[in-house]
């Protein structure tokens, strides 16, 4: 007996084969690295938003001089206000040197020698809510002058920020989505156009619209799946390079000897990664083989309708 | 039964752009053929015979006039219905249109397939249509290894395994021999006897004239005889 065929369009060997592989696979590396980004720049976001809005300077002028009451130094009626106001933990006295060290871009070395009145300036921990002006506030009414500042309007930008990558990242994976249908589109159009005659016999024999494109739909679902999934494979080294180069940012920097190491690097490099791009990465030959299926299914559809 | 209405055809020429329309190649075309009858279908090349055939196995729509093919509006049948409609259609093509990458098995096996049959069904209506046609022993060569007179064997076997209610043929003996031309006509009319309609178009007269059957003769896209 005759080995039995199963596939009277042939389309083991129809599509381009190598070639709708390989452009998907470039439509989900792009895909990953726009994810991973998203995923990445709200992660450090996050952390920024938190360290950035919980900051807190207070610069307190004169600080020698006497406070509105006539009781203590301006700076120590500062700082016993602050040991007491809700909301504010861990104030810290910057040290002369340590001030000088934030000046000297501006200053030089040694501000102190220029004689200029330089205030005292406070690092604290604000967790309450609003940007800071009730303690501006309060302090006034001891040291008048005093400036409280909290990271809230930097934590707004950050947010801002992280919007428009994400906006961004989001375009970009319509955009890949939407060359990555055209492409199949593309391909299938070929393969229906070398295959005009099989198509318009078997067509006449009596097969269904939906048996003739199915045919098409699950070899273009095929390659696209392969493709997007090599695609992704070959995304990932690059993730964990990024990852690698973000990693300060995204972590405290650890103890020194900790890091040494390629292992330790690698070790960083994952657990820096965020956890949803686990998720997502598998989601694209997922993506994939939905894009591929229906931009087949459509255009071998929309192709059927010329026959009668 | 086939009726045809007052069908007159023409071709779009797509080179002149859309809506062009070429002259008409059939020209207010009306007969019946009942069920399980027989028809010649004669007259000169460029007289529209090909044309007249593809309006019945439907794969092409009539410019104006009203086809009916075994009880169904061909104009109004989803096209869905309309391939279940072709399945009980077969066809025996001028150029014959075998898949070139299909063994003359899977050739012939395909409108079955297609009809999702059994593959147990499959194999034993396949191997015995393609011992009756003479090509048992050549079940797995593909149609470039086959003969013009071997390939249209096999394009005759494909038209008749599904046992059509209707059979419609162009030119079916044109590269057989007499041998060959004679049990294909056998086989032909005992498909007839046994319910199936035939259309046979053929410029061949001691043929026509061998099996009597009523005709529908042609010239120049319009029908000169009808009985």
């Amino acid at each position: 007996m005759a080995k039995r065929h199963t596939d009277p369009l042939g389309l083991h060997s129809a599509l381009e084969d190598w070639m709708l592989p390989v452009l998907v696979a470039a439509m989900s590396f792009l895909a990953a690295l726009a994810i991973a980004g998203a995923l990445a720049s709200t992660t450090l976001a996050a952390q920024w938003q938190n360290d950035t809005a919980a900051a807190l300077t207070i610069q307190v002028p004169q600080p020698g001089a006497p406070d509105a009451a006539n009781n203590a130094t301006r700076l120590a009626a500062v700082q016993t206000a602050l040991q007491t106001m809700p909301g504010v933990t861990n104030p810290q006295l910057l040290s002369a040197d340590a001030l000088n060290h934030l000046l000297a871009p501006w200053l030089g070395t040694d501000a102190a020698s220029l004689g200029l009145p330089l205030p005292a300036v406070i690092t604290a921990t604000w967790s309450g809510p609003g940007a800071g002006d009730s303690i501006a506030a309060a302090l006034n009414k001891l040291a008048p002058g005093t400036l409280a500042q909290t990271g809230t309007q930097w934590a707004a930008r950050v947010t801002a920020l992280t919007g428009s990558l994400q906006t961004c990242a989001a375009a970009v994976l319509v955009i890949v989505a939407l060359v990555g249908g055209a492409l199949v589109a593309l391909a299938t159009r070929a393969g229906l156009a070398q295959r005009r005659d099989t198509i318009e016999t078997i067509h006449g024999l009596g097969a269904l619209d939906a048996d003739i494109a199915s045919r098409f739909a699950s070899r273009a679902t095929i390659l696209a799946v392969t493709g997007a999934a090599a695609g992704a494979l070959l995304a990932l080294p690059v993730l964990l390079w990024l990852a690698m180069l973000a990693a300060p940012f995204a972590s405290p920097i650890p103890q020194p000897g900790l890091t040494s190491g390629l292992t330790n690097g690698l070790a960083r490099s994952l657990a820096s990664m965020p956890p949803a791009l686990w998720t997502a990465m598998p989601c694209l030959p997922l993506a994939a083989a939905v894009i591929g299926w229906c931009s087949a299914q459509l255009t071998v559809r929309g192709w059927l309708r010329k026959l009668v | 039964m086939i009726r045809f209405d007052d069908v007159w055809l023409k071709y779009h020429h797509q080179e002149r752009g859309p809506g062009a329309l070429a002259r008409d190649v059939l020209r207010g075309i009306s007969f019946k053929i009942p069920d399980g009858g027989f028809r010649w279908l004669t007259g000169p090349s460029g007289a529209g015979k090909t044309s007249l055939l593809k309006l019945i196995y439907l794969a092409q729509h009539p410019t104006q006039g009203r086809i009916d093919i075994m009880g169904t509006h061909a104009a109004k049948i989803s096209r869905r219905d309309a391939a279940l409609l072709r399945r009980r259609i077969g066809v025996v093509y001028q150029d014959f249109r075998l898949l070139a990458h299909l063994s003359a098995y899977d050739n012939v096996a395909l409108p079955m397939r297609l009809a999702r049959r059994a593959e147990h069904q499959v194999h034993a209506d396949v191997t015995e249509i393609l011992r009756w046609v003479g090509l048992a022993n050549r079940l797995g060569a593909l149609p470039d290894e086959l003969s013009g007179g071997e390939q249209q064997r096999v394009a005759i076997a494909r038209a008749v395994v599904g046992r059509p209610k209707l059979l419609v043929a162009d030119e079916p003996t044109g590269n057989l021999d007499d041998e060959q031309a004679g049990r294909l006509m056998t086989l032909i009319t005992a498909l007839n006897r046994l319910g199936t309609t035939v259309v046979v178009a053929t410029h061949n007269h001691a043929l026509v004239e061998a099996y009597p059957a009523p005709r529908l003769e042609m010239a120049e896209g319009r029908l000169t005889a009808h009985g």
